[in-house]
């Protein structure tokens, strides 16, 4: 099944409220899955590990609304956004995470290694950083073959402590790659503030790569489009940047993190900052009705219930099969 | 057919795979000015435009992850790791990205990459620059691991290596570079996974692979003085390998040693050696020996690792054990 298209009715940067009422389905959406997983989770649906995006659902609808299908990015383990902003179908999504023969990985993957090679979704990753060099390989892959499209790398503040980064931004710059680095930037590494972390500032670092960096409120969806569809087209005509995105991280490292290491006036303070309600109120102001919220939020409730009811009947996966894919057969490429 | 050098095959594949097929690329440190540390890509710059054979910083682990990512989006890389001793920085990019891309994304992807690497002491190079370390890629499900001994293998592995959509690592003894041998005019990828049986004898096996192929023909040499002949089967590929070929070999001889130059402890010759005691135990008419580097780092002495590298003597002693 083919999901909605991602990239909302171009109409300059005007915010009409059809454009922000695209954003804020895709928003809503990725919402409403993941709070499915956290219910489902909690009865033991899920198996394994899952990473939620919870509070950071407005970097991946942002960035997305300004690729194309064919624009390759590479995630995070906590990819579950980028994934359903990225086009995948919610069906193929929600049997992976329930580790069924019908995901999109057969259910080899699971959360953490969700993919789908045909929208360009080049898988999220167990490994902090590890999209990194995925994705300067990907752009590297679009310039020598002669492509106009771009490769966007996610990545947390917790991964700017990796090493790999300072390749791939020397490489990217050197080269003058196709290649957006996406920082979601949410104050948390696993169960560290990121000050106690990291003794620098990533502007400071992109300058230092002759690099572009732009950073914004990850938490306005709105700003994240505006953002990306500038930085995107400049990437798309040569060379690489840097797209910062303050955001918030809410429901811990892991699901079930009780996050006994934060403040919990902190994570009170966090309500006004959601995404989505950032969302609605710019939404209310530009005179879209409450009815047409209700519409969406209803489309979304049903089109989630269907990709879970579709997950629940699917079967467990073929031990056979699994290990006939080890290797890829010779006339597979 | 011509006689060439070692490196020189490893050129000419490179060149052929370039030519053959637009979506081959081959970068990695000083492969394009400078052709390479060892010269394996020398001039290929010139031929085929710096695009497709270009410089890379000092970068391993990127130069492996852009590789996993290249190869998922319509390239078919080729990178030299300079000494195989620096993999230990592209781990992770071979081993969890690289190998299990297809697996673990449901069959959605292949990753045809290819990772060239020397490996092997006898240069001085000193414990850094000498280390044999294809057990470790061997060990990873989802790769695949060749090792060439000649000029002909290693065009023919070369080629194939490139040719599969998976990744492969390959292995070549920089001690062999200078070696020379025959090539076809018109050489062909091999197939991996296929040994080949340099020598036949009745009287035991050797089962071998890169550099340690030649010891192992100098011992069967020696040992033929004195009527004993040994078999010498040259596995070429370590994953998969030729369980087959093996199996056929001890039924022939009943006595198997195992030489490498990799350190013996948990190297390529315990796999082989647990496989031949299980499934050949019946065919077997003494312990199987393995005949492989200590256990010890590769020193840089001349006088230490002349001792470290297992010598004809070596393996002519343990055969001289399997026969007693």
């Amino acid at each position: 099944m083919t999901e909605a298209p991602t990239s909302p009715p171009s109409d300059g940067a005007a915010n009409t409220g059809a454009r922000v009422l695209c954003l804020y389905r895709q928003l809503l959406l990725i919402r409403r899955a993941e709070e499915r997983l956290i219910t489902m989770f909690a009865d033991g649906e899920v198996p394994g590990f899952i990473h939620l995006s919870v509070g950071q659902e407005a970097v991946s609808v942002g960035v997305m609304s300004a690729l194309g299908a064919q624009d390759t990015i590479a995630s995070t383990h906590r990819g579950h956004g980028h994934a359903i902003a990225k086009g995948l179908p919610l069906d193929g999504f929600f049997a992976e995470l329930l580790a069924r023969d019908e995901g999109l990985c057969r259910g080899r993957g699971g959360s953490m290694h969700v993919a789908d090679m045909s929208v360009g979704m080049l898988g999220a990753n167990g490994i902090v950083g590890a999209g990194l060099s995925i994705a300067l390989g990907s752009a590297l892959a679009h310039k020598r073959l002669g492509r106009k499209q771009v490769a966007v790398a996610f990545f947390g503040d917790g991964a700017l402590a990796e090493g790999l980064l300072h390749e791939c931004m020397n490489m990217a710059a050197l080269w003058r790659l196709p290649l957006l680095f996406v920082c979601e930037n949410n104050g948390w590494s696993e169960f560290l503030p990121s000050s106690k972390q990291i003794s620098f500032a990533l502007a400071d670092l992109a300058r230092a790569y002759g690099i572009p960096h732009t950073r914004i409120d990850g938490n306005d969806v709105v700003a994240v489009a505006d953002a990306a569809a500038d930085i995107v087209g400049a990437v798309r005509a040569g060379g690489p940047a840097v797209l910062e995105c303050m955001t918030t991280r809410v429901r811990g490292h892991f699901e079930g993190d009780a996050q006994k290491y934060r403040d919990p006036d902190d994570l009170d303070a966090l309500g006004p900052l959601d995404p989505i309600r950032v969302a609605a109120l710019l939404l209310a102001g530009l005179g879209v009705e409450d009815a047409a919220l209700k519409a969406v939020a209803d489309e979304v409730e049903s089109r989630i219930e269907a990709a879970v009811e579709a997950a629940r009947r699917g079967h467990d996966p073929d031990f056979a099969a699994a290990y006939a894919d080890v290797y890829s057969p010779a006339e597979a490429v | 057919m011509a006689e060439v050098r070692y490196l020189h095959a490893v050129n000419r594949a490179l060149a052929d795979a370039l030519a053959a097929d637009p979506a081959v690329v081959v970068f990695g440190e000083d492969v394009s000015e400078a052709g390479g540390s060892f010269g394996a890509t020398r001039g290929l710059r010139g031929r085929f435009g710096e695009d497709r054979v270009f410089d890379t910083p000092i970068s391993e682990a990127a130069i492996a992850g852009a590789a996993v990512g290249a190869a998922l989006s319509g390239l078919r890389p080729v990178f030299e790791i300079m000494f195989m001793d620096f993999t230990t920085l592209v781990m992770d990019a071979m081993v969890n990205q690289a190998a299990k891309a297809r697996f673990m994304f449901g069959g959605q992807s292949s990753v045809p990459l290819v990772m060239r690497t020397p490996h092997g002491g006898g240069l001085g190079a000193g414990p850094q620059h000498s280390q044999c370390l294809e057990a470790w890629f061997a060990h990873v499900p989802g790769l695949k691991v060749v090792c060439p001994s000649d000029p002909s293998s290693a065009y023919g592995l070369l080629r194939a290596a490139i040719e599969d959509p998976n990744p492969v690592v390959v292995v070549e003894n920089k001690a062999l570079y200078a070696m020379k041998g025959e090539l076809p005019d018109t050489p062909e990828p091999m197939t991996i996974g296929r040994a080949q049986t340099l020598r036949t004898g009745r009287d035991l096996s050797f089962v071998t692979y890169g550099a340690a192929v030649h010891t192992c023909m100098a011992a069967a040499r020696d040992l033929a003085a004195e009527g004993i002949e040994a078999e010498v089967i040259d596995l070429l590929s370590l994953q998969p390998w030729d369980f087959d070929a093996v199996l056929a070999s001890v039924g022939r001889t009943h006595r198997l040693v195992i030489v490498h130059e990799a350190v013996e402890a948990f190297g390529p010759g315990a796999e082989i050696a647990a496989r031949m005691a299980q499934d050949g135990f019946d065919e077997l008419d003494a312990p199987i020996m393995r005949v492989g580097a200590p256990f010890m780092p590769v020193p840089f002495s001349k006088a230490l690792e002349g001792a470290y590298i297992p010598s004809a003597a070596a393996v002519v002693n343990a055969a001289r054990r399997v026969l007693a």
